[in-house]
């Protein structure tokens, strides 16, 4: 043999070893191009103008993904775990209910029962207490109409105190009074901590550059954004001496003026304020000695003075029995314990709630056995999924082995029957599913006709587990076949005649040598097909009956009937994780770089 | 030749036709016998259907017509797997999803040979293409020209009688190519088995192989050991085909033995060895090779016919110098001449003479029109 050939290195070309070689032999520290900066430097400097014209290239798609995929995903992510709406409504409440043990067997105090008083006359005159009322219903069936029935009764709770202090002076019906009574200055901290408070409640949360830049951007097209609330004037300013001699009351009558002016639009000095106001007055003025009335001599004085004589002949309000009244089941522990295990503004419940778990003083718990359906909604679809990927590829290997051996011009005509689904509306082909499996259907018929079932004992193929299979098997096929098809077209000929020239059979040319590299395009449709199936919603819903529904299917439950958000997007993210590991462990198991759809 | 007795006919095909679409003949009338241990080359232009007779011999064709012998036997009906012939492809193909060894071992594995003798022949195989050392290596991590060795060894490595290579070396480069077919000649004398080859590269044909068959358009135009192709071309496709060829249209005038009197189509009168003309008055084409052509008239024999040239274009090129000369209206015309102390280097312009000796001229058969 020659020189050249007894050292395979000698051969010239790109081996691994010429180009460890080559590298070798080039001079270590950096070189220098012509006009002697570093080589990488000018190298960068001239790539600089191709990378930014790559990037112009993909920004409008970049943004539109930005846009219509990564924040919603985002959005959803938050919303699966987000539950500020509790504190948003009742933050009295929430603050001194962390107090309260539910150990101790009894309901909490009266504290808890006023501070839940002021909270819901606030939200009720908002309007929003029956939204957290929907929100905790999720939690504890029932609340929603606990909260109605609260929002109702509330206004007359206050009845005694109002008017034991109307009587005693008619100036307490006059608002220029009340206006007066708690003017003066130092106090507005408080004031503007109810204008947060108010905000949140309506659920618009501080100015953002995001709120600025979305305001800006409206006005250009003709369309100016309101003065935020933050900036509205109050026309008020809060006087410190008054809210430390009645704190209920300073608080109760800031919330009414920012309600008053943010909400209705109006003038707090022209307005008489609400029953609240009243009932904080009456709470305040009641835990005061005579020494300290006396002591008071601010505005007002004289009407205090006998507004709390007054009120020392009526009878302290229990809001706890005005609660019971209003619906006995505030008289329990369940309503107040949802309420401070869902009172954190974050919350783990949805997700506890989409794996049938829920929370409990005692921790975390699986729900009772008859309210279980996520786990096995869960697993029917992963399990459904997966016989629908199997029947995919067993059916789709052999026609998209056909269609990649056939001489172009059948294999033209097959690849269009193979696209044909694709170019029917997905909506008409599971129809027609419908129209062949039912029971009245096509293949009854015709299984009657040829007398394999009698006609009292028709097959029941639709609207059940059966038929999703049936129908998403079908209509996923060409999902699994293309990717299958691209990569076997790539597979040469000569490998196959290679194995049989060795003396393979062709059973062992199939499976040693045309399968291991088909695997590749089997690896992608099942991931696509898997991935698709595992989301599928409208099929499932026409067909699939209650027995062959799929997550998805409860999740557009959630997000269009019973409004629950927060669990529909943890449902949500749950299948996403799945699906990210499912992708991961294929990636261990097969590797990702085997996944090919073509080429 | 070797073909004539049946007995010692290794390969042998048999007036096979084939035609893929039932309208046109890719193979026409195809008659060829291979002595064991011969290395036979198909050479021919693209499409000539050199592939598809190599592909009915490993049975991945079927022959539309006529019998495939192998050994004596015929082999039509036997599945390719069963036929015992190891393949060379033009692109290696190597598994590449097995490593170097279990490409390898692949075909002992279906013949159920056991691990042990597996391994040692799998050794000894890659020993044989000087790559013993990259068993565990994955065919892509190898260089064309050492994947085709691995494809080489993997043919091999059965031990078959009869092997096919169907353009092993037309992805490699030129240097390689030559080394390799240095190789492959060496290795099959070695072994003794029998090959049939196919390129579309001359040389490749007439330096490797003990006979060389010509395609054309389905058919044989030649078959014959690579001098005897060279100097005594059958016709004017092989003429043409196969090295650099000077030609001249003319007609038979006049026959007498071995020889013939040719008058081009200018006037001028040469002599020529009647190779496939038979009558006077017939159309030729007479072929001459450049470096047979004498610009000496004392080296030509007393009475041989001349003709007036015009020197046109003179290139050197080291061992030769090549001219470019315009004869009897054919401004193609090219003769070499060795670069010798005494040689002349004509310079564009002259007029001269030039002749042959009349065996080195040849009337073939006329261009059909
Ligand atoms: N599988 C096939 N189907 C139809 N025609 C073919 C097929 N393979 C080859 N041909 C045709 O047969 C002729 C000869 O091809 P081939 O044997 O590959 O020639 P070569 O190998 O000499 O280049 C060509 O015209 C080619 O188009
Ligand atoms: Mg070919």
């Amino acid at each position: 043999m020659t020189d050249a050939a007894t050292e395979p290195d000698k051969i010239t070309g790109p081996t691994p070893d010429n180009a460890l070689r080559a590298a070798d032999k080039a001079d270590s520290g950096p070189v220098l191009a012509a006009d002697g900066r570093p080589l990488k430097q000018s190298l960068n400097r001239a790539l600089r103008a191709q990378k930014i014209r790559a990037l112009a290239l993909i920004a409008p798609l970049l943004l539109f993904v930005l846009v219509s995929f990564i924040a919603p995903i985002g959005d959803m992510l938050f919303r699966s775990v987000e539950n500020q709406i509790v504190e948003d409504t009742m933050p009295r409440t929430v603050q001194v209910i962390s107090r309260w043990d539910p150990a101790t067997d009894e309901t909490p105090d009266e504290m808890v029962y006023q501070a839940a008083y002021f909270d819901l006359f606030f939200s009720a005159e908002a309007r929003r207490h029956t939204r957290l009322g929907q929100r905790l219903n999720y939690e504890s069936t029932g609340m929603s109409s606990m909260f109605r029935s609260i929002g109702r009764d509330l206004d007359e709770f206050g009845e005694p105190y109002q008017d034991a202090i109307e009587a005693s002076d008619p100036r307490w019906e006059e608002a220029g009074f009340w206006y007066d009574l708690m003017s003066g200055e130092g106090a507005n901290d408080l004031l503007e901590s109810r204008r947060d408070s108010y905000m949140r409640l309506m659920g618009q949360s501080q100015r953002t550059v995001f709120g600025d830049v979305t305001c800006g951007i409206g006005s250009v097209f003709g369309n100016p954004c309101d003065i935020a609330l933050e900036d509205v004037p109050l026309e008020f300013s809060l006087s410190n001496d008054i809210t430390e001699f009645l704190p209920l009351t300073a608080e109760a009558y800031s919330d009414f003026t920012v309600f008053t002016v943010l909400d209705e639009g109006d003038v707090v000095a022209e307005e008489e304020p609400w029953e609240a106001v009243y009932t904080a007055l009456g709470i305040d003025l009641k835990a005061k000695s005579q020494a300290e009335i006396q002591a008071y001599n601010g505005t007002g004085a004289d009407a205090l003075q006998a507004a709390y004589t007054a009120l020392a002949e009526v009878e302290d309000i229990s809001f706890r029995d005005q609660f019971i009244d209003a619906d006995p089941d505030w008289g329990i522990q369940q309503p107040w314990q949802v309420l401070q295990t869902y009172s954190a503004a974050y919350t783990p419940g949805y997700f506890l709630n989409a794996v049938d778990m829920q929370k409990s003083p005692q921790g975390w718990e699986l729900r009772p056995e008859n309210q279980r359906i996520y786990g096995l909604l869960f697993q029917r679809t992963l399990f459904m999924s997966l016989v629908i990927t199997f029947s995919c590829i067993l059916l789709g290997y052999p026609i998209a082995y056909l269609l990649s051996n056939l001489p172009a011009r059948k294999a033209n005509l097959l690849m269009i029957l193979v696209l044909l689904p694709f170019w029917t509306s997905l909506l008409v082909r599971t129809s027609a599913w419908k129209v062949m499996l039912q029971q009245q259907g096509v293949i009854n018929d015709v299984l009657v006709w040829l007398g394999l079932v009698v006609d009292d004992g028709r097959l029941v193929m639709i609207n059940n587990q059966f038929g999703t299979i049936v129908a998403m098997t079908h209509i996923l096929l060409p999902f699994m076949i293309l990717p299958m098809y691209s990569v076997m077209s790539t597979i040469p000929q000569s490998y196959v005649r290679a194995a049989k020239s060795l003396g393979a059979t062709n059973w062992t040319t199939f499976w040693r040598v045309y399968f291991p590299q088909s695997v590749p395009g089997i690896g992608a449709g099942s991931i696509l097909v898997f991935i698709l199936s595992i989301g599928y919603y409208i099929t499932p819903e026409i067909v699939g009956g209650t027995s062959g529904i799929f997550i998805s299917n409860r999740i557009a439950y959630h997000i269009s009937s019973s409004l629950n958000w927060g669990l529909a997007a943890a449902l949500g993210t749950i299948l996403l994780i799945v699906v990210l590991a499912l992708y991961w462990a294929y990636d261990r198991i097969v590797g990702i770089d085997n996944v090919k759809l073509g080429g | 030749m070797p073909d004539s007795s049946h007995t010692d006919a290794f390969v042998e095909f048999e007036r096979v036709q084939k035609s893929y679409d039932g309208v046109q003949l890719v193979v026409k009338d195809l008659n060829l016998s291979m002595p064991k241990g011969e290395f036979l080359t198909m050479l021919g232009p693209s499409g000539s259907g050199k592939t598809t007779c190599l592909m009915m011999l490993a049975g991945f064709e079927t022959a539309t017509h006529g019998d495939i012998r192998l050994d004596g036997k015929p082999i039509n009906n036997i599945p390719p797997h069963k036929r015992g012939i190891g393949m060379v492809f033009q692109n290696y193909a190597l598994f590449p999803h097995m490593t170097v060894a279990e490409n390898l071992s692949f075909p002992l594995e279906v013949r159920k040979i056991g691990k042990s003798d597996r391994e040692a022949k799998v050794k000894r195989a890659l020993d044989m293409v000087q790559m013993g050392n990259f068993g565990g290596r994955r065919p892509a991590q190898l260089s064309g020209g050492q994947q085709q060795r691995i494809a080489l060894a993997r043919a091999l490595v059965f031990e078959p009688e009869l092997v096919l290579m169907d353009e092993p070396l037309g992805a490699l480069d030129k240097q390689l190519r030559e080394t390799l077919q240095f190789e492959i000649t060496k290795l099959a004398h070695r072994l003794g088995i029998t090959v049939v080859y196919v390129t579309h590269d001359q040389t490749e044909a007439l330096t490797m192989s003990d006979r060389v068959a010509v395609f054309d358009n389905g058919k044989i135009q030649q078959l014959a050991k690579p001098d005897e192709l060279y100097e005594k071309p059958q016709n004017s496709f092989v003429a043409q085909f196969i090295g650099e060829n000077n030609t001249l249209e003319g007609t038979v005038r006049e026959i007498k033995g071995d020889t013939c009197v040719v008058q081009l189509d200018d006037g001028g009168l040469i002599d020529a060895v009647p190779v496939n003309v038979t009558k006077v008055g017939e159309r030729t084409r007479v072929s001459i090779r450049p470096e047979r052509v004498e610009i000496n008239k004392d080296r030509l024999q007393e009475g041989a016919h001349m003709l007036k040239a015009e020197v046109l274009e003179f290139v050197y090129m080291g061992d030769i110098f090549r001219t470019r000369l315009k004869v009897a209206g054919n401004d193609e015309f090219v003769i070499k001449t060795r670069n010798a102390p005494d040689q002349v280097r004509l310079e564009p312009g002259t007029q001269i003479d030039i002749g042959w000796l009349p065996d080195d001229c040849r009337a073939l058969d006329a261009p059909s029109k």
